[in-house]
């Protein structure tokens, strides 16, 4: 039988945008794939405590202290702020690391990483290899759950005591001020029948989140509100998650996640760390703050040599300069109840709010009255146990680190209301309020699920498992082909685009990759495969059922169309509620299905139609290669 | 396919539908009874509890590190061989009220042997708590995802199609888990999300053949139920073998180079590609002919026309199709 096709026809079938269309979005999957395939260079990151970026500067001391120490470097160069050198080799990376974390000082992070080695051309058209999970790369994996009743509880608590303080301050006096969950009880006392209005217009004005729900003469309930409670929540397991950030710093892990997940837990992962002993030490420290004052007339550098006056004590700031302090405490963490940035209102520089409790208010009124134009310096205590073996015994010890993390001149007196000015910047700002915090309200936390994967075991799964996913697909390829032929070339050419895309999609969305997700690949192929076999089939079929060469393409297509449709569309419903509902592995899972799902009906339907149309649209043929 | 024809051909599927009925409705029964008194081996992910792998520098016996373990508190712990002699892997409940790293610290001091250095290559610990989590928050999945499914079938299809589609992926699930309650399988997280991929595999070749049922139901006149369903099975029955064929191959492959991490998932999967290709003819179909479903449920869904004006539509949808076509 021979096929007369008219070329309106065909147009109208395989429109000319359409063909265009189909293949300009398999040139951009194919681009944004490219990526992945270019090797990781081990490399260092150095960055800096504070977060300010560094500079050229930074950039030359590295690369001094590098040359002299007589290493081979790849490259160094300037990247967000930060000073990457890249190495040859894994063993270099590993000692240049020793090196720069001695020669660096404090104030900088040293962190090992793996660079991607992307060309130029892909990283400024914005292509990004996807990043791989722990358990394909290596590296600790930590659930922090924050204990929150205990938190709520010491809010509340806190309510309580305000409270108080305010009648008493106000002169109002009360038989008893009581909590039950978020309802406060205040109870007057008889004859302050005429203090009930001033009662209520003061609670209004000092506590807004509290409203009257029940006012019974000299007893009133007040209820704290809900959004009030769930803002504190929310604050609190913030406040944890910066704490982890500022610990993780420390660490020297390079990219880090830290990230809140649910209502009250908080997922830390560091990739290519390998003791997790250690991370959990660091992690799990607890911190504390003391004021002090700068004893100004102390030599420092004869306490720097050895000689530190009587009552007095040397400490270090972060960025490695020395202080004399005195021996005696103004006030401790505990007595801080809030702390926040902001702008001065005089000259908008950078400042931090601080509120203290009435003891430490009373104590910092009398201290900074008599030494106004002295320094104030606050100091940051963290105390964590290590563990390491000693003669093969097991020794904890705990370390604790002090810092100076800020000393500020007393321009006036002031009691529990203070502000700290003259920051440099507002990052610095935030961070101080953040230490200042850290002392006070954070809620305790608990690990409940730590995972932790050797790099070889992350090798091994990587290797073993991509290598056995390419040996199976190769079969495919191979089957598809012998059993299909041009047609089955076809469709080969079609699941090749769709794991292009699938690749691109997952490093546009910087999704991470993992064991779970590359079973979903494993699944998405499977469909891919049979979408193809289900347009083959059904194109032998209208063959056997005598339609000529053109209409049994036609109508292969057309009909597998809704057949194809109807299962990924169920398939997708399916991927996108456990999205939704699953955690962890399985939205690893879902993830990967989901784009496979879209992209597998893609090239199934589009990829593989576009290279028969082209190959018989204009063509005479009696036979179809399928 | 090797030499079989596997086009035209013409198996009375449905004929042996009440013996393959009765074969499926035991087996489903042993593997149901298998879960119930068996029960499944958990890992950690679900039970929470602390998992170690460790790798000796040269080989170990296994039962002094056994009594070693026991001595030290973890009785109920997990001791095997992973992959070779020379690697270890210790699974154990939690312990009450003792945090991660005690545990973990604990249980590697008591791994430590004389003269047989050790890397530590993966430890994991799961709290109880979280563990509950994922059971109820994957079982909460799995349900909102059948009812979904169901949704949709019966929308695109029809009910008594979405039934037979739901009870032949809980079919295959339950073989799936059934045999890994029989055999004392370890259920993991890996073994979680083949069972979600087998469930997607079942639904996916189900939805295939249903929807060469409706099509022929709409198509071919005059034929019972039965015959259509067997006319249906047969058409599909090419691509039925060819897809389940080429995904058992990428699944065999994952069982035989994927190594221990996929051992579990593909053993799975193997499973569940089997079952899902049964369960589409004999428990989704036959369940769904069982049901009733006839002609009219398919046909009368078309805006409510009547039988002959249907076949008329179709008749000039195909002419105007053929016409359109230019094909001479």
């Amino acid at each position: 039988m021979v096929v007369q096709s008219n070329s309106r026809s065909v147009a109208h079938i395989y429109p000319a945008w359409k063909a265009i269309l189909v293949i300009l979005l398999c040139v951009i999957g194919f681009v944004y794939a490219l990526p992945n395939i270019y090797p990781e260079d081990p490399a260092i990151q150095v960055s800096s405590v504070k977060g300010d970026a560094l500079g050229d500067r930074e950039k030359e001391v590295v690369q001094n202290a590098l040359t002299q120490a007589g290493f081979q470097v790849k490259s160094v160069t300037l990247d967000n702020g930060q000073v990457l050198i890249r190495f040859n080799d894994t063993e270099t990376q590993l000692k240049a690391q020793d090196v720069l974390k001695s020669g660096l000082g404090r104030s900088f992070t040293v962190a090992l990483n793996l660079a991607p080695s992307t060309p130029a051309w892909l990283q400024n058209i914005g292509g990004r290899p996807a990043p791989l999970g722990l358990d394909l790369r290596g590296g600790v994996h930590f659930l922090f759950d924050v204990d929150m009743d205990t938190a709520v509880a010491s809010y509340y608590q806190r309510h309580l005591t305000d409270i108080k303080r305010l009648l008493r301050n106000e002169e109002i006096r009360y038989q008893e001020v009581a909590q039950v969950g978020d309802v406060f009880t205040i109870t007057l006392r008889e004859g302050q029948e005429g203090s009930l209005n001033k009662l209520r217009t003061l609670i209004n004005k000092n506590f807004p989140d509290l409203t009257l729900i029940d006012d019974a003469g000299l007893v009133t309930h007040w209820q704290l509100s809900k959004t009030a409670v769930a803002e504190f929540k929310k604050f609190t397991v913030q406040q944890n998650v910066t704490t982890l950030r500022n610990r993780v710093n420390e660490l020297g892990v390079a990219e880090p996640l830290i990230q809140q997940q649910g209502e009250r837990r908080i997922v830390v992962q560091l990739p290519g760390v390998q003791d997790s002993a250690r991370a959990k030490e660091i992690l799990g420290a607890t911190a504390t703050l003391e004021f002090r004052l700068v004893d100004e007339k102390g030599d420092v550098q004869a306490a720097i040599a050895g000689r530190v006056p009587s009552g007095d004590k040397l400490y270090s700031t972060r960025d490695g300069r020395q202080l004399l302090l005195k021996n005696d405490v103004i006030v401790a963490g505990d007595s801080v109840t809030d702390a926040k940035s902001g702008l001065d209102s005089q000259n908008g520089s950078p400042m931090v709010s601080v509120n203290l409790d009435e003891a430490g208010g009373r104590k910092m009124l009398e201290t900074t009255k008599a030494n106004v134009g002295n320094r104030m310096a606050v100091v940051f205590i963290e105390s964590r146990v290590e563990t390491k073996t000693v003669n093969g015994e097991v020794v904890k010890t705990r370390v604790t680190t002090q810092d100076v993390i800020n000393a500020a001149v007393i321009r006036d007196q002031f009691s529990s209301r203070f502000q700290i000015t003259g920051l440099d910047t507002v990052h610095e700002a935030r961070n101080l309020a953040l230490l200042l915090r850290a002392g006070a309200l954070s809620a305790p936390m608990e690990i409940v699920e730590e995972r932790t994967i050797g790099p070889s075991l992350g090798a091994e799964n990587i290797e073993k498992g991509i290598l056995s996913i390419v040996m199976g697909f190769i079969a495919v390829l191979v089957f598809m082909a012998w059993r299909y032929r041009l047609f089955g070339m076809y469709a080969n050419v079609a699941l090749l685009m769709n794991v292009f895309i699938i690749m691109a999609l997952l490093s546009a969305l910087q999704a991470t990759l993992t064991l779970p997700g590359i079973a979903g690949i494993v699944l998405t192929m499977g469909m891919a495969v049979d979408a193809n076999v289900l347009i083959n089939e059904r194109v032998r079929e209208e063959l056997r059922n005598g339609h000529t060469t053109f209409a049994a393409i036609q109508a292969g297509y057309d009909k597998a169309f809704w057949t194809i449709a109807d299962s990924h569309v169920t398939q997708l419903l399916a991927a996108l509620l456990l999205f939704a509902f699953g955690s962890g592995p399985i939205k690893g899972f879902a993830v990967t299905l989901t784009i496979g799902v879209i992209t597998s009906m893609f090239t199934a339907l589009m990829v593989s139609r576009l290279l028969v149309h082209w190959t018989y649209a204009d063509k005479k043929v009696s036979r179809l290669s399928v | 396919m090797f030499g079989i024809k596997l086009y035209d051909t013409n198996f009375r599927f449905m004929h042996y539908q009440k013996m393959w009925m009765w074969v499926s409705a035991v087996v489903t029964a042993v593997c149901i009874a298998g879960i119930a008194i068996k029960g499944f081996n958990f890992g950690i992910d679900f039970t929470g509890g602390l998992t170690v792998e460790v790798a000796y520098q040269h080989p170990v016996e296994l039962e002094p590190l056994r009594e070693k373990l026991t001595k030290a508190g973890f009785d109920q712990a997990v001791v095997q061989h992973f992959g070779s002699t020379h690697d270890v892997l210790i699974r154990t409940v939690a312990q009450k009220d003792v945090s991660a790293k005690t545990m973990t610290d604990n249980m590697v001091g008591v791994l430590a042997l004389p003269d047989n250095s050790l890397t530590i290559k993966r430890t994991e610990f799961v709290g109880p708590q979280v563990g509950d989590e994922l059971a109820s928050n994957g079982l909460l999945a799995l349900l909102a995802a059948f009812i979904i499914i169901t949704v949709y079938v019966s929308l695109r299809y029809e009910i008594r199609f979405a039934l037979g589609a739901i009870l032949g992926v809980v079919h295959d699930a339950v073989i799936v888990s059934g045999l890994f309650a029989w055999f004392g399988w370890l259920v993991d997280l890996s073994v979680l999300a083949a069972l979600l991929a087998v469930i997607g595999y079942s639904i996916n070749d189900t939805i295939v053949v249903f929807d060469r049922v409706r099509e022929n139901f709409r198509t071919q006149r005059g034929y019972s139920p039965v015959e259509v369903m067997d006319s249906a099975l047969n058409q599909t029955l090419s691509r039925t073998t060819m897809t389940s064929f080429v995904t058992l191959l990428v699944v065999v492959v994952l069982f035989m180079t994927g190594g221990e991490a996929l051992h579990l998932f593909s053993l799975a999967m193997i499973i569940g590609i089997v079952a899902g290709t049964y369960s589409s003819i004999y428990v989704a179909s036959s369940l769904s002919l069982a049901l009733g479903i006839t002609q009219d449920d398919l046909v009368r869904k078309d805006k409510g026309k009547d039988r002959a004006a249907i076949d008329e539509d179709l008749k000039n949808d195909f002419l105007q199709k053929e016409a359109a076509r230019g094909v001479k």
